[in-house]
């Protein structure tokens, strides 16, 4: 078998950085995007040979993006995979077999929105679910508020500590100029937002806004005569869970315990050598499932270790640096943009909000309603 | 025509349970072949990949395992997973109490319920006295 740790490299990042732009659609974001990321490293579309993305507005995003970048007729590998936001993460998993085996030599992977402009709702991809329709609950923040409910139950998790969830992303959106919400917030605020499901509020949720991003992805070898400094994906781990939220099987444990285990095995670390965490927080309860998932705490322990400000600037463990979807950005998918957080990281670029000395970081994706889970392990080149 | 596997034969699943459940019968699944209990229907065992389950009356009887109150414009309403004894677990709505009062770990019981877009299984709380 192929050893793929640091096999593989990102080697470009585009992110629009368009959270409110109207006027623009989801393939406007993406193209955007892909120019940047390509630009940042030094290539261009022409040697683009694999293509990978998912978009919820499009059923068949390879043919739509192919067609409008004009690179469909180079491409030699594909996928455009929709596991809903950690899709972007399944694709990284997908572009490293081809890239290392050669059925590709540069790969993009990309998206884009405009979910806020274009009416400010969470697009659901038309997926029909007989089974749960009758019953009118919100998707997807039901099926989360039904997993934070039984989290509490479990292991006595406060709406208190999931606020301390918040409070942490909005300190660190505060140090990054390009995040949508920077602006002051307690946790008696976020206590006092609107229930929508309980027991998640308003200030539980992901903000709604647009985006697009990108990464273009080579073999190492190749990604060292680039332009920016050499982040090395050590490790990746997939896990698909469910569909539906009542045939998960444990409301208060995710599949993110099979992705991360798998990711770190890969990249031959343990959480002890993880310098920076990207974790995806669609909802405040996300984070402490992946934080227990991960191993980054005890079972159950999520809700205490959040609270204590071991997440937060200056805690133990940089969290969600960029704000996260709870205040930097959230298009919908947002996966793609905890590997762009992470390598802003490694290569030393984050300004003020610059973890000193990062070395080898953790991208976390989920999609659906926990539903799908998977993991990267991103390095410096002196990891490998 | 008649190559097709007699195994998959008749109505699918869905199609059959929602019949079922238009005569007043709320039906799971239990495999012929492991004995394995599922819902929702589908066409084949997920315990050991046998050829449609046989679909057969749930006995009713189940337990709250996670709730929310969905607040919405046109008043809350509960959604819940609720445990059938049989082990398979469905989205569901508990009745009978307030939506804020639905609690994990309640014994409830299922009901179908005529709503004006269909018949739907929901769960009784137990009399709130
Ligand atoms: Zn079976």
């Amino acid at each position: 078998m192929t050893d793929l740790r640091g096999a593989i490299s990102i080697a470009g990042i585009g992110n629009t950085q368009r959270w409110d732009a109207p006027g623009r659609s989801a393939f406007d974001q993406l193209q955007e995007a892909s120019i940047l990321a390509l630009e940042d490293c030094g290539l261009s579309l022409a040697d683009v040979d694999g293509l990978y993305c998912a978009m919820s507005v499009s059923g068949f995003p390879v043919l739509n993006v192919a067609e409008r970048l004009g690179i469909a007729p180079q491409l030699r590998h594909a996928d455009g995979t929709m596991v809903g936001g950690a899709s972007f993460l399944f694709h990284l998993r997908s572009a490293m077999s081809a890239l290392a085996t050669g059925q590709c030599d540069v790969a993009l992977v990309c998206y884009g929105s405009n979910q806020r402009s274009a009416g400010g709702r969470l697009a659901a991809m038309p997926d029909p679910q007989p089974f749960e329709a009758p019953y009118k609950a919100r998707y997807p923040i039901s099926g989360y508020a039904l997993a934070a409910a039984r989290h509490m139950h479990d292991y006595g998790t406060t709406r208190a500590q999931l606020a301390e969830v918040a409070v942490a992303a909005r300190q660190w959106a505060k140090l990054n100029p390009a995040a949508f919400e920077r602006g002051d917030i307690t946790a008696d605020e976020i206590l006092a937002s609107r229930m929508v499901s309980d027991p998640l509020t308003k200030a539980d949720c992901c903000l709604v806004t647009d985006g697009g991003g990108a990464l273009v992805l080579t073999r190492t070898d190749r990604a060292r005569d680039l332009r920016q400094p050499l982040v090395p994906v050590l490790g990746t781990g997939v896990a698909v869970s469910h569909r539906q939220i009542a045939a998960m099987p444990s409301l208060s444990e995710t599949a993110a315990k099979r992705s991360g285990a798998a990711a770190m095995a890969e990249a031959g670390v343990s959480v002890a050598d993880i310098d920076h965490v990207m974790l995806y927080d669609a909802f405040t309860i996300c984070t402490l499932l992946f934080l227990e998932d991960l191993g980054f705490c005890a079972k159950g322990d999520g809700g205490p270790f959040a609270a204590s400000g071991a997440i937060a600037p200056g805690g133990d463990l940089p969290v969600n640096t960029n704000g996260g979807g709870l205040s930097c950005n959230h298009p919908g998918m947002y996966g793609l943009f905890t590997l762009i957080e992470a390598a802003v990281q490694l290569r030393g670029q984050a300004g003020a909000r610059q973890v000193p000395g990062a070395e080898i970081a953790l991208a976390h994706g989920n999609g659906g309603v926990l539903s799908s889970q998977a993991t990267a392990i991103l390095g410096t080149a002196a990891t490998l | 025509m008649t190559n097709s596997d007699p195994r998959f034969g008749g109505p699918g699943p869905e199609a059959r349970w929602t019949e079922m459940l238009a005569d007043g019968i709320f039906a799971i699944q239990r495999c012929g072949a492991c004995g394995a209990a599922q819902f929702p229907p589908v066409a084949t065992c997920k315990a050991c990949g046998a050829a449609s389950p046989d679909m057969i009356p749930a006995d009713g009887r189940g337990t709250v395992y996670s709730t929310t109150t969905v607040r919405a414009r046109e008043g809350d309403h509960d959604v819940s997973i609720v445990e059938l004894s049989e082990g398979p677990r469905l989205m569901t709505c508990v009745t009978g109490i307030a939506p804020g009062d639905v609690r994990i770990g309640m014994a409830v019981t299922a009901r179908i319920e005529r709503a004006a877009d269909g018949p739907r299984v929901v769960f009784d709380a137990p009399e709130a006295t």
